[in-house]
């Protein structure tokens, strides 16, 4: 099947730094690409190349079969995005931020208001409609930007880190409507830098760092790309957490993280050592109130494959 | 929570391709037309970005009309008949230019400025519709002037027809330069840059000419630069067609200034915009 949008060997470069060195996106109509990565990765830069903002130094961009930088025109009226920021103006209620943005898309007035009113209710905004856009909290204004980009009814959805900002009860909630969009037809792109965020609502993840596609996979073969599975021990008394850890290490024959403060966490080879585990610590006498096997997060597959945390990248260079 | 057809927002189908609006004709006007219409929204919804257009030019009539009036002219009356054609030159040139370039950066800088580019919108109705949108400024602030000049004793000497047509000759001289400031503001794209830039240029231009004196009493170099000065000609223009008078040279002259600026200004802050955005 045609890809709703792809993009090959995107180059951009800002003086003398190289915000994106060569990276590859696609995704199949009606699913979720999620693009992951740090501060500073060239997310954003990607996005700005695919929805027509900015044009690559090298590369080749293409939206449901029409290419960007031959004929942007063609491809904004296929797209719809979501900036980092607002992209809604503050000044204006909510109904006149999406019947403008109607008009510009060529509906007719009645049909502008129609589907400002029904975007309006679909995103639970309908009572705040004549309000200004600037008295709107945070989750609403979100919710108002992603119903602006949906005026034009777009086969392909860029989202720039949705949920930035968002608490977390409104960030699932964003997360369904994105969800339910895909389910609707809408092939979205989304970045983020929430691992949690990539591997709740992508079907394919793509991870960024330093301008370069470093892994693309679905969110389960990347966790089981990056390695095997991890045990998790937390003891009831966190002060016998370095009795805790010897067990770990005895049986694991693997360095144990004791990083998050209370729980013992190690990579295990295979099953056995789990009971190997749990014997130990039934001989120890030691109580525990969590004790699992589990797949590494992403937030430790972005530490395997980039050999740095996630969130902190060893240049200081913002995402522009 | 990756159920999803659960969502809380339910599936009405209002994305997804078949919805889609196809062009229509005119998208430049259509397009400047609509942005034109938010950006008077904005202006009735924050009015105070038109006082500074309003009080000043009336403060300088004032101003002027009283403190030097009666030593220029003999008597502030007849001060204020002369002065009056220059204000109102004045007045449209600064309403021209103190928020035009202003709105620009600051629209540029935002969030919706990047939604306006993702869409299939002509880049220059970004622009023609915000300078659209100040033709209110322009209409609000005559009127106010020539509310308070009446007030203070003065009378167009002339007729209806004349003023009006002085009063269009002002305003679109006034659109014609604040094409400029457009100018300025898509290259420097920094507010208070471009707000001191807006309200210093109009002195030189405005004041240098025999708006408040005639400029057989100035110095050579200042004379020098009236004579040069193409607001000297709508001034004058401006004094013909409300006092009476010559205007048929002036006039020219004046059109021909306000097709230069508007062809020059406005081709280059289009082609300035759109190589930036």
């Amino acid at each position: 099947m045609r890809p709703a949008f792809e993009a090959e060997g995107l180059v951009k470069r800002y003086g003398g730094t190289t915000a994106l060195d060569g990276v590859d996106l696609q995704a199949r109509p009606g699913t979720v690409l999620g693009v992951l990565g740090p501060n500073g990765a060239g997310k954003t830069t990607a996005i700005r190349i695919l929805a027509t903002l900015l044009r690559p130094d090298a590369g080749r961009a293409v939206v449901d079969g029409v290419d960007v930088l031959r004929d942007p025109v063609a491809a904004r009226r296929i797209v719809g995005l979501t900036g980092q920021y607002a992209t809604v103006d503050e000044d204006l209620t909510g109904t006149e931020n999406l019947v403008l943005f109607g008009r510009l898309l060529d509906l007719t007035g009645p049909d502008a208001r129609d589907r400002a009113a029904r975007l309006l209710d679909r995103f639970g905004l309908a009572d705040a409609a004549g309000r200004r856009a600037s008295t709107y909290s945070g989750g609403m204004r979100r919710r108002l930007d992603l119903a602006a980009s949906l005026v034009g009814a777009p086969r392909v959805l860029f989202l720039d880190e949705p949920t930035t900002g968002l608490d977390p009860g409104k960030r699932e909630e964003l997360w369904r409507t994105i969800r339910s969009l895909a389910d609707d037809g809408t092939t979205v792109l989304l970045t983020t830098q929430y691992l949690e965020e990539a591997d709740a609502l992508a079907d394919e993840i793509t991870v960024i760092d330093q301008g370069r596609v470093i892994a693309h996979d679905s969110p389960a073969g990347l966790k089981q790309h990056v390695g095997g599975q991890t045990v998790v021990v937390r003891p009831r008394d966190p002060a016998r957490t370095a009795d805790a850890a010897d067990v770990v290490r005895r049986v694991t024959g693997h360095p144990v993280d004791r990083s998050r403060g209370g729980v013992v966490t190690a990579p295990v080879d295979d099953g056995r050592a789990f009971a190997g585990i749990v014997r130990e610590l039934e001989r120890a006498g030691m109580d525990v109130t969590e004790l699992a096997l589990r797949l590494p997060s992403l937030d430790e597959a972005f530490f395997t494959l980039t050999g740095h945390d996630a969130g902190r990248t060893t240049t200081t260079q913002e995402d522009s | 929570m990756t159920s999803t057809s659960t969502a809380a927002t339910g599936r009405s189908r209002v994305a997804g391709g078949p919805g889609a609006p196809t062009p229509r004709p005119w998208p430049l006007l259509r397009h400047s037309l609509a942005l034109a219409g938010r950006s008077l929204t904005k202006t009735r919804r924050n009015p105070g970005v038109l006082l500074d257009a309003l009080i000043l030019p009336v403060l300088f009539l004032v101003l002027f009309v009283y403190l030097f009036g009666g030593a220029v002219a003999g008597s502030t009356q007849e001060y204020l008949q002369y002065l009056f054609p220059g204000i109102l030159v004045l007045t449209t040139v600064l309403a021209g230019q103190v928020a035009t370039g202003l709105h620009i950066v600051v629209d540029m800088k935002k969030g919706v400025f990047d939604r306006f580019r993702s869409m299939p919108v002509p880049r220059t109705s970004i622009l023609l519709g915000s300078v659209l949108a100040d033709a209110i400024r322009y209409v609000v602030a005559v009127v106010v002037l020539f509310g308070v000049g009446y007030a203070l004793g003065f009378r167009v000497e002339t007729g209806f027809g004349s003023a009006l047509a002085a009063t269009g000759l002002a305003i679109g001289f006034g659109f014609s330069l604040s094409w400029l400031t457009v100018l300025v503001a898509v290259l420097l794209r920094d507010e208070t840059l471009v707000s001191t830039v807006g309200f210093l240029l109009p002195f030189p231009l405005v004041f240098g000419t025999s708006m408040a004196a005639p400029a057989g009493t100035m110095p050579d170099w200042l004379r020098a630069w009236a004579e040069v000065n193409p607001v000297s000609h709508v001034i004058e223009a401006c004094r013909g067609l409300l006092l009476g008078g010559p205007v048929a040279g002036p006039v020219a002259a004046s059109l021909a200034w306000s097709a230069g600026f508007l062809l020059v200004f406005g081709t280059l802050a289009v082609v300035a915009f759109r190589r930036r955005v």
